[in-house]
């Protein structure tokens, strides 16, 4: 048997090489005994075991293809779409088909590694390895194979050619760069512009209504756009829309808020900005550019919900804490003639998360 | 029955007929408003003296040493508030500050958690109608308002699609996607809306409370209310149809459940598969 | 040697059996007998830590196949249709094809929403298995010669699978995806000189474009699985050629591999494994709700949810944006972000780079040129373990950093302060686990040690005539004895003579300084094990303490049956 062997085997744990040149072995305390002996299992010795071990198993398989079964049922049985069969709140279809499907797969998982625990042969067995390196003659033989090649080939005696096909892979390079050139335009000044423009009326989000100041009550909040998004051409087609909607609301979405006008500060230049307390901010955030609009009325804080950069609305979006780096851009807000809440111009920086181009 | 009356007819006169008088009147206009449609009332509230008078009292006692005898507030020695003028902030507020328990507060804090109300219905109606008196703010919502069963049946579906709209751009950012809640700054939270009354969801958007801003009707409007309302709830009643919902928190929960029960069971089947079976004793001797 | 094909009966060569039959069909048109004849028999050794990389690989399978069910109708397009689909709460709103395709897979198609959350629940523990045998290979030293450059592709294969998810997260274009993908265009846009271009040509123009959702698809079923299909080959034929690794113990050598035949034994357990971690998966999928995408409704660039959190393998990204403070510089009219370019970009790259060059740099330190094929205990490397707890420890606060929203509203906790908190913890209790990690692995080591050389704690007080009491010390038996000390001795690295004094500068002698201090850093704490003769010394003490107790002539009360000892004629009761 293997394990007697084994004893005896002229393999010295595992000091067998030091691993710096020069220090010395030192004996291991205790030489390797061997493998224990084999001790075998009720199964292998008591036929009553085996058989009960053997029905296990059978069991198992046996009920794995009941919940087979069942899953077929389940997916037959129960509705789903608009009115959805239900069991204790839960989706009854994807209940039933996850716990039959899984039980199904589990079963025969349990009954093949049972057999194996319990029927198959458990006495280890003992591999030799080989050395991973190969011998030194193949090592020979292969180095000399690859000599033999250049020598053939003469790279190394030509190197007119060797440069030039090195130079010409090279270049192969440039292709494979150039060809993807048309995933994309060049960003161009796309980033430093939006849909605002001087009198472009600020609309309800969703709604796309129309705001007047008195209607704004101190401690308001309201989610907004620009009205062009829900402006329609002479043939009721809208302005804009599909994707490059989606790209222009990315950076034009702005949120209102109205606080006392006694707590605002505004920055030099930004006195006219305002009407009446209302303010207008750019709702994407200038961390990462995720939308922010979980403004807290009393302490007129607004936080990003992404990163937890927090910006003072009161003191014209400067950031009070976390990751982001520059204050929230604000929109130069006023009055059109029928009394509505307009932008007075474009923003008058980029929006959104900084870029390596942004700089003045 | 005679005797009864001449009594009362004697005490006419006395000094404590006009607190009974006064009383009853109390007791009986409760009554009939608690009888007759308490919402279709709640428009006047400020209307009516007696409940303003009761009201004034509870006030005095429950909330005046941080609102100011008068609800004019109360600001500290270094100016900051301590508790918030009342003035204009209408029945609606109060309605739900005091019904969800949130005021009066256990202790000062930055926030006002919601916990068991300390006033009956009546008081808080009355407390509602004396501050509602202090200055014109808005009022308790009717539940034509905020009930989404008041919506036709077959503006519903339309009705729901689109108060998710609205519930995605003005409420998800602070109380997540399901409606579960969020963090604030500085310790404080935006509760959840989960299982919460449609007349308080209905009194929050319009009032604002806390560090909420305010939706007002001019803005959002009540239709628009009614329909975030009637998502909320439709959501709320819709079955998970994809199992439990682990608290319906996002990715957080739903990696710290792959790596408990995948990966932790998985590891326990593998300790299972490699752990050795018992041996047998027979066996060692034979 | 004679190579133990065990098999209580040997087989029979004179009939050929129905699979002789078969055997040599094939092999007559292919001839694999003479590739195959050993492996059919290889031996696999059998741990419970030896499993781990295989969740990771069933993961994969099923992942496989529950992605191609869905591909069978999800449409990758960000077209923009009008919803008709069962799910009342968002019928009639315009939304991409993708988020359409995505909630018919949920509510149209039987069995789709199983698939759907059974594909994302395997992706999740794919990525968690694949950690998990990491930390296995890693803290045993899995890795070490001649393992190092399949320690090199698994850790390609964990990145790849990272990406892979990131992917396959951003394609339903909900609002949750959609704001990852905001966040990732975030990141790319903070790349210095090329960052919008980056993201311009990503996302075919500005974000979000129509163009991310096939390109992605693309690469999620395609290009992702392809690469992760070849590594996966190559992994497992190098683990083939190599063999496992195994635990040290009687009879286990570096020149031998103990266990259980690839036939029937291991194939039984590996695939009865395989059908447990799928049916544990199709369990989670019909119990355990994830991703409803249905709730987060399509994506709008002007819509956010509170808890926008990636899944979790890519929390640590989330954790460092989060607690980066707000660094931004300008440099002549250009903008570097620090705060966005460091945590998003710098640093996992910097993480993922060392992992890669770990065994290369541990086995420069420790000058080990050796092959190795039997583990070490985690203790018996207490620098190495120290340095996987101390990136536990950054691991696991950097994650519960990227939920601090989360964590504040569960434990109530302050948002801020928890990101102050993490602020500084990031640097500091790494250390602290170091230390103690390092501390704790000596600690056993030396616990080892008294074990080997007086024995083990029986629990049993002796009282001497003198009236002293003494706990009896018993020695463990051989089997024991010898896996203790089936271990390297560890050789701190010397600075060859001269060059640490003003002789002639040897050309590396800066970094052979370095090299001997980190050396000694490495190792010089170790307890070795002992030599023979202190072996041999402390064994005569025993005896000679076992002597002195002689008279008893039997083990301590209640000890004659801890399997330790020799229990003939002790029995306290006939059966």
């Amino acid at each position: 048997m293997s394990h007697e062997n084994d004893s005896t085997m002229p393999v010295p744990g595992n000091d067998d090489a030091a691993p710096h040149a020069g220090t010395p072995a030192v004996a291991d305390p205790i030489a390797n005994p061997g493998l224990p002996a084999h001790q075998p299992r009720p199964t292998d010795v008591d036929k009553a075991a085996e058989r009960r071990a053997e029905r296990q198993v059978a069991t198992m398989f046996g009920l794995s293809a009941l919940m087979a079964i069942l899953f077929c049922v389940a997916y037959f049985t129960f509705e789903i779409g608009e009115n959805p069969d239900t069991f204790l709140g839960l989706g009854a279809s994807n209940l039933a088909l996850g716990v039959s499907l899984g039980l199904a797969l589990m079963l025969i998982g349990i009954g093949a590694i049972q057999w194996a625990r319990k029927l198959m042969s458990d006495v280890e067995i003992v591999e030799m390895r080989h050395a991973i390196a190969s011998s030194e003659e193949d090592r020979k033989d292969t180095v000399a194979a690859l000599q033999q090649g250049a020598e053939d080939s003469g790279i190394a005696r030509r190197p007119l050619i060797r440069n030039s096909l090195i130079g010409a892979l090279a270049m192969l390079g440039l292709p494979a760069i150039v060809a993807l050139r048309d995933l994309g335009p060049l960003p161009g000044d796309a980033l430093e512009r939006t849909v605002w423009r001087p009198g472009m009326r600020i609309v309800n989000d969703v709604s796309g209504a129309p705001i007047r100041p008195d209607e704004v009550e101190i401690g308001q909040l309201i989610n907004a756009e620009p009205a062009v998004f829900f402006e329609t051409d002479p043939e009721g087609e809208p302005l804009v829309e599909g994707h490059e909607l989606q790209a222009e609301k990315a950076k034009a979405a702005v949120i209102v808020v109205r606080m006392q006008p006694r707590d605002i500060t505004p920055a030099a230049g930004r006195e006219n900005w305002g009407v009446e307390g209302i303010l207008c901010y750019s709702k994407i955030c200038t961390h990462v550019g995720c939308p922010i609009s979980l403004w807290e009325q009393q302490s007129h804080h607004l936080l990003c919900p992404c990163h937890q950069s927090t910006f003072d609305l009161a003191d014209n979006g400067k950031v009070i804490f976390g990751p982001a780096a520059r204050a929230l851009p604000q929109l130069p807000m006023g009055l059109d003639d029928e009394g509505y809440l307009v932008a007075l111009s474009d923003f008058t920086e980029p929006v959104g998360p900084s870029f390596w181009e942004r700089g003045e | 029955m005679r005797f009864l009356s001449t009594r009362l007819s004697a005490k006419r006169r006395s000094p404590l007929a006009g607190v009974v008088v006064l009383l009853m009147g109390l007791l009986f206009t409760g009554g009939a408003y608690a009888v007759l449609s308490p919402a279709s009332a709640t428009d006047d509230l400020a209307s009516d003296q007696a409940l303003v008078d009761q009201g004034r009292q509870l006030f005095l006692v429950g909330c005046a040493s941080c609102h100011g005898r008068n609800g004019e507030g109360v600001v500290t020695k270094d100016g900051t508030q301590y508790g918030p003028s009342l003035v204009g902030v209408g029945a609606a507020a109060v309605d739900f500050q005091v019904s969800t328990g949130r005021m009066p507060m256990a202790q000062p804090g930055v926030q006002a958690p919601r916990k068991n109300p300390v006033y009956n219905e009546e008081e808080t109606r009355a407390l509602a109608a004396y501050v509602a008196s202090l200055g014109p703010g808005p009022s308790i919502p009717t539940s034509e308002q905020y009930d989404p069963d008041a919506i036709p049946e077959g503006e519903r579906e339309e009705a729901i699609v689109r108060g998710g709209e609205f519930f995605r751009t003005n409420c998800t950012a602070c109380h997540n996607f399901n409606g579960s809640g969020g963090a604030l700054p500085g310790g404080k939270f935006a509760p959840t809306l989960i299982g919460v009354d449609e007349v308080h969801l209905y009194e929050a958007m319009l009032t604002g409370p806390q560090q909420m801003p305010v939706f007002s009707d001019d803005v959002l409007e009540p239709e628009e209310k009614r329909d975030i309302i009637a998502y909320l709830k439709s959501t709320e009643e819709a079955p998970n149809y994809g199992g439990f919902g682990l608290g319906s928190l996002g990715p957080v929960s739903e990696g710290l459940f792959a790596w408990i029960v995948g990966i932790g069971g998985l590891v326990g089947f593998a300790v299972w598969i490699a752990a050795h079976t018992t041996r047998s004793k027979k066996g060692s001797q034979a | 040697m004679a190579i133990n094909t065990n098999g209580k009966t040997a087989a029979k060569a004179e009939k050929p059996s129905k699979i002789g039959g078969a055997a040599s069909w094939v092999d007559d048109r292919l001839g694999l007998a003479t590739a195959t004849k050993k492996q059919i028999r290889k031996v696999f050794p059998d741990h419970w830590s030896f499993m781990l990389g295989e969740i990771a690989l069933w993961s994969f399978v099923i992942l496989l196949l529950t992605g191609v069910f869905l591909t069978l109708w999800f449409k990758p397009s960000m077209a923009e249709v009008t919803y008709l689909g069962s799910y009342d709460q968002l019928r009639g709103l315009h939304m991409s094809e993708a988020y359409a395709s995505t909630l018919e897979i949920s509510f149209d198609i039987r069995g789709g929403l199983l698939m759907r959350q059974m594909h994302h629940w395997a992706a999740m523990l794919f990525i968690a298995a694949m950690f998990v045998h990491m930390m296995r290979v890693f803290f045993t030293g899995a890795f070490r010669k001649p393992r190092e450059l399949n320690f090199v592709i698994g850790g390609l294969l964990l990145m790849l699978g990272i990406l892979e998810g990131f992917a396959g997260y951003s394609l339903p274009d909900d609002l949750l995806s959609g704001t990852g993908l905001r966040i990732a265009d975030g990141l790319m846009k903070s790349i210095p000189v090329l960052g919008t271009y980056v993201s311009f040509f990503s996302f075919g123009g500005e974000f979000p474009g129509d163009d991310i959702v096939p390109r992605l698809f693309t690469v999620h079923v395609l290009l992702i699985p392809g690469l992760l299909l070849a590594l996966i080959g190559a992994h497992m034929l190098l683990l083939v050629y190599h063999k496992h690794t195994q635990w040290p113990g009687p009879g286990r050598t570096e020149k031998n591999v103990v266990g259980f035949p690839m036939m029937p034994v291991y194939a039984a357990k590996a695939g009865g494994f395989f059908f447990i971690v799928f049916g544990a998966t199709a369990l989670m999928g019909g119990l355990m709700q994830i991703n409803p995408v249905w709730k987060y409704g399509p994506y709008n660039p002007a819509e956010v949810t509170a808890g926008s959190q990636p899944d979790w393998y890519m929390g640590v990204a989330e954790g460092l944006l989060r607690i980066m403070p707000g660094w931004e510089s300008e440099l002549f009219g250009y903008t570097i972000s620090w705060n966005v370019f460091l945590p998003g970009v710098v640093v996992p790259g910097v993480i993922f780079g060392a992992v890669l060059l770990y065994p290369f740099i541990e086995a420069w330190i420790t000058g080990d040129k050796r092959e190795h094929h039997l583990l070490q205990r985690p203790r018996n490397a207490p620098n190495r373990t120290a340095f996987l707890v101390a990136m536990m420890t950054l691991y696991g606060l950097l994650w519960a950093a990227g939920g601090n929203d989360i964590l504040a509203v569960l434990l109530k906790l302050n948002l801020n302060t928890i990101t102050y908190f993490m602020r500084v913890a990031v640097f500091v209790l790494p250390v602290v686990a170091f230390i103690i990690a390092r501390r704790w692995a000596i600690s056993l080591q030396r616990a080892d040690e008294a074990q080997l050389l007086h024995g083990y704690e029986t629990g049993v007080i002796m009282r001497s005539p003198e009236g002293e009491y003494t706990e009896r010390h018993l020695p463990i038996n051989a089997e024991t004895a010898y896996t203790l000390t089936a271990r390297d001795r560890d050789q701190v690295f010397e600075l060859p003579a001269g060059e640490d004094g003003s002789g002639v500068r040897a050309p590396h002698a800066r970094m052979d300084r370095l090299r001997a201090k980190l050396s000694k850093f490495w190792f010089a704490d170790n307890i070795q094990k002992p030599t023979r003769e202190e072996y041999e010394a402390a064994q005569h003490h025993a005896e000679h303490e076992l002597a002195v107790h002689a008279g008893e002539a039997h083990s301590a009360d209640g000890h004659q049956f801890d399997g330790r000892h020799d229990v003939h004629g002790e029995e306290l009761r006939k059966h």
